[in-house]
């Protein structure tokens, strides 16, 4: 059994990034205000009028973006998703590329940021959308 | 902190650091005013190439929640004066994001364009294809689609209303929150600028990276548990109708009354029950205080076909286009909410001005000839029509209705029932001498300079001396707020204590005797500025209805008001 980010109602975001924020801050060492280095975002559906919605890693167990890694960089995570080790990253892109339903981001310095499913957002979406649970692998 | 220049006549942009005006004046209206003053000749022509707009965020954008919104800063060309104007959505951590604490646009396009500010780089895109589509909410469609960035920007647009330089056309940012009041739209119309799309991707490290995280997580808990924003998070502030309307203080047709036999059908609580289907949020704010309507519509003369239109709705649009209207009808005040919102305009502008000609052809001061639709109390059929009119313009009475009640009450008579301050449009709250007292002196003439409105509901008998007191104490703390900028929704989050708080893990050491003191310096900044773009408390107008018609405090006493004035105008002349 692992934990997981999850989407628990999807239909009730909304759209106040507020997990952007919180991603970006999670590691005390490293916080940082701002969304550059959020692995999850938040978009309108074109237009507030249909609502919103989030993107992120949905762990896949076999990850196209892991694949398409020259340097090992994205490595497989027990459970899903990746493990992102980012001094072998050399930010060719390619991981950006590969994923299907664009839940990699390109930082401002080419890297890629990604969900690591830590949880640390559903504690600041204020609408349950988000939930952190144990998933059967 | 870095502020962006962008020369609309030159095809140009410069970024220019500028530290020294947010170290002295904290950020959003503080530094806005500095920027006119440096940029702007006050006898500029609004609608003219001389005009400058400034956009200026706060030192709290994106770093802490409920900082999500933007200060604009202009010449207005509904009042000829100081414009000042804030909105949401994303528009204030884009800017923050992109890398400014301000953005200064300054001349015109020779031909329309919309702009893209792309972190570092400024975009002039073509906007001759787009110039023409009258609806805000298509454009927005059009170049959200074309553009990237989704999630992380802003995309601010003018619809029909700003590109016929309606006096009071607004500037619209995701689909439903507005640069609302005093006519940014047309300012933007006489730019040749439909839109502006800011995308911003940055980050930065705070100085305490430990105890920023404390503070943040108090901030959030604050705003969600405690009952400092409850309001906003039930039944929005489209709450205050039936309250106001006990209090005999609804504007209603016209401000001939203060009670409105409609005012449970358009209540807060109708909306809830029958119309909301979503709430949405402000980038980075919890509370999610944006209602929207479900409107389901039949097509016409078509069985089984119908369009579901989401209609965003508060206080002041059911006030302005509803009760001052006489509309009972939900779905009738959902259609004009929805037109107004299309084309781009300010609802409290729109609905006054509409009331205003409703009486004046009452009283036969114009005719149908002027109005072309028979304007009547309760027909939202007709108020529809008259929306377009305002915008298309089809003869010289739309034209002059466009430029504002003020202009049109010149023309046609009925000033005392043309309900403008300072030619701004009355806002929704008839409630004693403190709302009033604040529209007349208020630097904007807005219910939000000083919340005049809950003076009134908090105060008994009270001197003249003593309201002027009370609005100018609430109006220099608004000035910290607005310079911070945190939303006016969460003041009762953002204690002098809790920003002295916030401030340290930023680096940023201030005591809250510095707070205050700024907030003096800038209200009296802001009111020099203003003074020298023509304000003089002598030529303020009174309009007759609002001593005619009752309030919480009675009928009105224009001798109150006299001594009320009369003691601002020392303090004005203290302080210039």
């Amino acid at each position: 059994m692992t934990k997981r980010l999850v989407i628990k109602d999807i239909e009730k975001c909304v759209g106040c990034s507020l997990c952007m924020y919180a991603c970006s801050r999670k590691f005390t060492k490293k916080a940082e205000i701002g969304v550059d280095s959020s692995g999850i975002l938040a978009v309108s559906l074109s237009g507030f009028e249909r609502g919103a919605t989030v993107i992120f890693c949905r762990a896949c167990f076999d990850p196209p973006c892991v694949q398409v890694c020259p340097t090992n960089a994205l490595k497989p995570r027990k459970g899903g998703g990746v493990i992102f080790v980012e001094d072998s990253c050399i930010a060719c892109g390619n991981c950006i590329e590969a994923c299907t339903i664009g839940a990699i981001f390109r930082r401002r310095d080419g890297k890629p940021a990604v969900c690591i499913h830590c949880g640390y957002c559903v504690n600041y979406c204020p609408h349950d959308v988000l939930a952190f649970q144990e998933v059967e692998v | 902190m870095n502020v962006l220049y962008i020369d609309l006549s030159k095809y140009r942009y410069e970024i220019v650091n500028r530290k020294d005006l947010f170290e002295e004046w904290i950020g959003g209206v503080g530094v806005g005013i500095q920027l006119l003053k440096e940029e702007l000749n006050p006898n500029a022509d609004p609608l003219s190439e001389e005009n400058v707009i400034v956009f200026a965020i706060g030192p709290f954008t994106p770093a802490y929640p409920l900082a999500s919104k933007t200060v604009a800063l202009f010449k207005s060309p509904l009042t000829g004066n100081l414009g000042e104007s804030h909105a949401g959505g994303r528009t204030a951590t884009s800017i923050a994001n992109a890398g400014y604490g301000a953005i200064v646009i300054k001349g015109r396009s020779k031909k329309p364009i919309y702009i893209v500010v792309e972190n570092d780089k400024v975009h002039f895109r073509d906007a001759r294809v787009l110039w023409g589509i009258e609806d805000s909410l298509i454009v927005g469609r059009i170049i959200a689609e074309k553009e990237k960035g989704r999630g992380i920007r802003t995309v601010m647009r003018i619809g029909g209303g700003g590109e016929k330089l309606v006096r009071y056309a607004c500037v619209t940012t995701e689909t439903y929150r507005h640069f609302g009041r005093l006519g940014l739209g047309a300012v933007f119309g006489s730019k040749n600028l439909k839109a502006l799309v800011i995308i911003g991707k940055r980050s930065y490290s705070p100085k305490d990276k430990k105890s920023y995280k404390k503070i943040y997580d108090k901030i959030y808990k604050i705003s969600l548990e405690s009952d400092a924003m409850q309001k906003y998070h039930l039944i929005g502030t489209a709450v205050n109708i039936l309250p106001l309307n006990e209090l005999k203080s609804l504007p209603t047709k016209n401000l001939k009354s203060t009670r409105f036999e409609g005012a449970e059908e358009i209540s807060g609580e109708s909306f809830a029950a029958y119309n909301l289907g979503r709430r949405i949020a402000c980038n980075h704010c919890p509370i999610a205080c944006i209602h929207i309507a479900a409107l389901r519509v039949p097509y016409e003369g078509e069985r089984y076909f119908y369009k579901t239109i989401m209609i965003s709705y508060d206080y002041e649009l059911i006030y302005s286009l509803g009760s001052m209207l006489g509309i009972h009808s939900r779905e009738g005040l959902l259609r004009l909410i929805h037109k107004v919102e299309a084309y781009g305009l300010d609802a409290i502008s729109t609905g006054v001005c509409l009331a205003w000609a409703t009486e004046a052809l009452e009283k036969k001061l114009i005719s149908e000839k002027e109005t072309i639709v028979k304007l009547l109390f309760g027909d939202y059929e007709a108020y529809l029509k008259a929306i377009d009119y305002l915008v298309r313009q089809p003869n010289d009475f739309y034209k002059t209705l466009a430029k504002g009640v003020e202009k049109a009450s010149q023309v046609y008579g009925g000033k005392e029932f043309a309900l403008a301050f300072g030619g701004n449009e009355m806002p929704g709250y008839h409630t004693g001498y403190a709302a009033h007292l604040g529209y007349l002196i208020g630097l904007r003439h807005s219910h939000l300079d000083s919340g005049g409105y809950s003076i009134d509901q908090k105060i008994g008998e009270a001197k003249p001396k003593e309201i002027i007191d009370k609005l100018i104490e609430e109006e220099k703390w608004r000035q910290v707020l607005s310079s911070l900028v945190v939303c006016f929704f969460a003041r009762k989050v953002y204690t002098p204590e809790v920003i002295v708080e916030a401030f340290k893990p930023l680096g940023i050491e201030i005591d809250e005797n510095r707070l205050f003191e700024l907030g003096s310096k800038i209200y009296a900044e802001k009111l020099r500025l203003k003074v020298k773009m023509g304000f003089n408390i002598n030529s303020l107008r009174i309009p007759k209805r609002i001593l005619e018609t009752e309030t919480l405090h009675g009928k009105l006493d224009k001798k109150f008001f006299d001594e009320a004035l009369s003691y601002y105008s020392k303090i004005v002349k203290e302080l210039i």
